[in-house]
C-alpha cells in the first residue's frame, strides 16, 4: 500500500505498541477472569483494536474520546492509565472510578477520556454536548465518539447527528461495525447496510473502511480531524471489524450456534497486530513486546496490591459537594 | 412570611421572577446558557425567557430540534465540559422523552465516574393545569425524580422562591429538576431585585397553626393557604408547610410542625401512589411520635380534558379543608365550593 511508505518506522512502532498493549491487556484480563479477581462484566475489544488505535493516533492529548461499555481499546489508545484501569476492573479504590464504575464505565479526564456508558448509544449525545462546549469555548478541542452498530439503531444517534450538523460541532463519530448486537446479526436488524448514506443525508461527510486496515483508518481519521479542526463540522467514519470473543466475558463462543469459525477466519488473516508486527524489524518487536509485558505486569500488580474501598465510599459522590 | 425582603424588593410575577433569576445568573457567569424548544421565540416560555436572546445572543440562548433525549445528553455533556446549561421543557410530560439521559446519565455521572465529573445542569419543566390540558399536558411527575439518587428536585410555589431556587439551582454542581406550575406563572410575590439564593433542601413554615399541618407541594401550597382560611372559619387552626425542595426534603421543618399539631395532611399536585405525599407520610410514620397522617392528590385516573370532570380530578381548597376538618374533628363538613375558587385559576383562559 502506498500509505505504508509514507509512514515512518517509528510511527509503525507506535501504532503497533498500542495495538499490542490492548491485545495483551485484554488477553490477560481474559486469562485471569476465571479466578474472579475481576469484579465486573468485561466486553473485550480483541480483534477490534485497529479502530480505536487508528483514530486516537491522530488526536491531540487535549482532545476527548467517548465510548461504549466495550471501551478498553479506546481508553488505552487515548492514553488512559493502565494501572487505574486494571484497578477499576478489580474493584479497588485506586481505580479510575474508585471501583464504582468497573469495566463498563472507564474514565480518565486527564487523558481526555470522557467516559463510557453501558446503555447502548447514550454516550453519543453526551459527547455531542462536550463538542458544543468545545465550540463555544473555542478551545480547539475536538471530540471522537465511538459506538457500535447497535447504537446506530437508537434514536439518539439520528438526533445527535442532526444537532451536530446543524451547529457544525467539532466531533468525529466512529461506528465500530462488528456485525452483531450481542448475538443478533445485522441481517436481522438493518433494512439496508447503507449506513453512510443514511448519515450523509444530514449533510455529514462520511467514509467507510471495510478491511480494518489500521493505516487506512488512521488516514481517514486524519483527514476527518483536519476538516473538523478547520470548522467543517462533524464527520462520520464506519469501520467494519469483528469481535473475536463473546459479547461479554472472556470466552470465545463459536460453539454457541449463532456464528461460526469460518466467519472469524478472514478477520484473523487480516489481523492488524500481526500485520504491523510483520512490518517491523525483529529487534523492535522483541523490545516492544518486553515493554508491553512489563507494563501489563505492573498494572496487574498495582491492582492486586491496592486496597478495596472502605464502606464510607458507598455514600460518597452521590452529589457533588455543596458549599 | 417570605424572607429576603429589603428596600429594593417589589412585587413581580412568578414568570418575571424566573426570567430575572436567569438573566442575573447569565450576567454573572458566562458559562450559563439556556436552550430548549421555543426559548428564543416571541413568547419566550410564557415570558420566563423573554428578552434573553436579545441580551445574550444566539450562542447562549437557542432553540433545539424536537429531540428531548439527545438534547438532554447534549446538556449533560456540555455541563461536564464546564458549561452551566438550563434546559427548558414547556411541559413536564415531555421529560418522559428525556428519562434515559436524566436517570441513566445525569443522575449517575458523578458517582459512577468516582467523582471525576460534575453535571451542573438545570432542567426546567412546567406542570400544566386546566383549560383542557388533558392527559399529556398536566402530569406532576416529580416523584419519579425524587426516587433516584443524584438528582435534586425543586418545586417553588411562589415568585420569591422561584427566583431564589433558580439561582441556587444554576449555581449548584448537580443536576436539578426544576418543577414549575403553569397556574403559578401569573401569581405575584414580593421579590428582591438583587440576587439571592433559596437554600437547597430548606423548606418553610408558611403559616403557623395548632390543630393540623398541611404540607402543600408546588401550586398546592396556595390551595392549602385558602383551605387554612376556610378551616379558621370553623375554628380549626391549620399550619401550612412548603417543602420548596422535594430532594433533599426538609423533614426538620415538616417534623417541627407535625410534632406540634399531631396531624399532617400532605397535598400534592400529583398522584398519591408512590408519590411525594407517600414519601413524606412514610417518613413521618417512621418518626418517634404517633401522628394522624393522610394525603390527597390527583384522582387515580388520567386527567380528563372536560372541565366537568377535571374539577373533580384535582384537590382544591374545599376538599383539602374537608379532609383536614375530618382529621381534626372526626366529623363531616364541606365548605361552599364557590368559596374555594381561586382568582389565579379562574382568570386562566389558556390556551396553553
Amino acid at each position: 500500500m502506498s500509505s505504508d511508505n509514507s509512514i515512518e518506522n517509528a510511527h509503525i512502532e507506535r501504532l503497533f505498541k498500542t495495538l499490542l498493549l490492548i491485545r495483551r491487556t485484554e488477553e490477560r484480563v481474559a486469562a485471569v477472569y476465571p479466578t474472579d479477581c475481576i469484579k465486573s462484566p468485561v466486553h473485550l475489544s480483541i480483534g477490534q483494536e485497529a479502530v480505536a488505535v487508528g483514530v486516537c493516533d491522530v488526536l491531540q492529548p487535549a482532545d476527548i474520546v467517548a465510548m461504549s461499555y466495550r471501551g478498553h481499546a479506546a481508553y488505552i489508545a487515548k492514553g488512559g492509565d493502565l494501572r487505574q484501569m486494571i484497578a477499576e476492573l478489580y474493584g479497588k479504590v485506586t481505580g479510575c472510578a474508585r471501583g464504582k464504575g468497573g469495566s463498563m464505565h472507564l474514565v480518565a479526564p486527564d487523558a481526555g477520556v470522557l467516559g463510557a456508558s453501558a446503555v447502548v448509544g447514550t454516550q453519543i449525545p453526551v459527547a455531542t454536548g462536550w463538542a458544543l462546549a468545545a465550540k463555544r469555548s473555542a478551545s480547539g478541542q475536538i471530540v471522537a465518539c465511538f459506538f457500535g452498530d447497535g447504537a446506530t439503531e437508537e434514536g439518539c444517534l439520528s438526533e445527535s447527528l442532526n444537532f451536530a450538523a446543524l451547529h457544525r460541532l467539532p466531533i468525529l463519530y466512529i461506528c465500530e461495525n462488528n456485525g452483531y448486537a450481542i448475538h443478533e446479526p445485522l441481517s436481522k436488524r438493518w433494512a439496508t447496510t447503507r449506513l453512510c448514506e443514511r448519515v450523509a443525508t444530514y449533510g455529514i461527510t462520511t467514509c467507510r473502511i471495510e478491511d480494518q486496515d489500521v493505516l487506512a483508518i488512521r488516514e481517514a481519521a486524519l483527514s476527518a480531524v483536519q476538516a473538523i479542526r478547520e470548522g467543517a463540522g462533524p464527520r462520520f467514519i464506519e469501520c467494519l471489524t469483528y469481535r473475536w470473543r463473546g459479547h461479554v466475558g472472556p470466552r470465545e463462543d463459536y460453539d454457541s450456534g449463532y456464528r461460526g469459525l469460518d466467519e472469524l477466519r478472514p478477520w484473523q488473516e487480516s489481523d492488524q497486530v500481526e500485520r504491523l508486527a510483520g512490518m517491523l524489524p525483529l529487534e523492535s518487536l522483541h523490545r516492544i513486546s518486553k515493554e508491553v509485558a512489563a507494563q501489563i505486569d505492573d498494572a496487574f500488580e498495582f491492582a492486586e496490591a491496592s486496597s478495596p474501598p472502605d464502606e464510607a465510599e458507598l455514600l460518597r459522590h452521590i452529589y457533588a459537594s455543596r458549599a | 412570611m417570605l424572607r429576603g425582603h429589603s428596600a429594593t424588593s417589589r412585587v413581580i410575577t412568578y414568570a418575571e421572577a424566573l426570567r430575572e433569576a436567569i438573566e442575573q445568573e447569565m450576567e454573572r457567569d458566562p458559562a450559563v446558557v439556556v436552550f430548549g424548544l421555543d426559548v428564543d421565540d416571541h413568547l419566550g416560555i410564557l415570558g420566563s425567557t423573554r428578552g434573553l436572546l436579545q441580551r445574550f445572543g444566539a450562542e447562549r440562548v437557542f432553540t433545539t430540534p424536537l429531540s428531548e433525549d439527545s438534547m438532554t445528553g447534549v446538556a449533560i455533556g456540555a455541563a461536564m465540559a464546564g458549561m452551566r446549561p438550563i434546559h427548558v421543557h414547556i411541559r413536564m410530560d415531555f421529560l418522559m422523552l428525556a428519562m434515559n439521559q436524566l436517570i441513566n446519565i445525569a443522575a449517575k455521572t458523578h458517582y459512577m465516574y468516582g467523582g471525576a465529573y460534575k453535571v451542573p445542569l438545570v432542567v426546567r419543566c412546567i406542570i400544566g393545569k386546566s383549560w383542557g390540558q388533558g392527559a399529556q399536558h398536566s402530569q406532576g411527575l416529580h416523584a419519579m425524580f425524587m426516587h433516584v439518587p443524584g438528582l435534586t428536585v425543586a418545586a417553588p410555589s411562589n415568585a420569591h422562591d422561584a427566583k431564589g431556587c433558580m439561582i441556587a439551582a444554576v449555581r449548584d454542581d448537580n443536576p436539578v429538576i426544576f418543577v414549575e406550575h403553569r397556574l403559578l406563572y401569573s401569581t405575584e410575590a414580593i421579590v428582591p431585585e438583587g440576587s439571592f439564593v433559596a437554600e437547597i433542601g430548606k423548606g418553610r413554615l408558611v403559616a403557623p397553626g395548632d390543630d393540623i399541618t398541611l404540607v402543600g407541594i408546588s401550586s398546592m401550597v396556595i390551595e392549602c393557604l385558602r383551605a387554612r382560611e376556610l378551616l379558621a372559619e370553623i375554628g380549626i387552626s391549620a399550619a401550612v408547610v412548603d417543602p420548596i425542595w422535594l430532594t433533599p426534603l426538609d423533614m426538620e421543618t415538616i417534623n417541627a410542625s407535625a410534632n406540634h399539631t399531631g396531624r399532617v395532611l400532605v397535598v400534592d399536585n400529583a398522584w398519591t401512589s408512590c408519590g411525594a405525599s407517600a414519601e413524606i407520610v412514610a417518613r413521618l410514620a417512621e418518626g418517634e411520635k404517633p401522628l394522624r397522617l393522610a394525603r390527597i392528590g390527583f384522582a387515580p385516573t388520567t386527567c380528563p380534558t372536560t372541565p366537568w370532570l377535571e374539577e373533580h380530578f384535582y384537590p382544591n381548597p374545599a376538599t383539602i379543608a374537608a379532609k383536614a376538618s375530618s382529621m381534626v374533628t372526626g366529623g363531616k363538613w364541606m365548605p361552599d365550593r364557590e368559596r374555594a375558587r381561586m382568582v389565579h385559576q379562574m382568570s386562566f383562559r389558556g390556551p396553553f
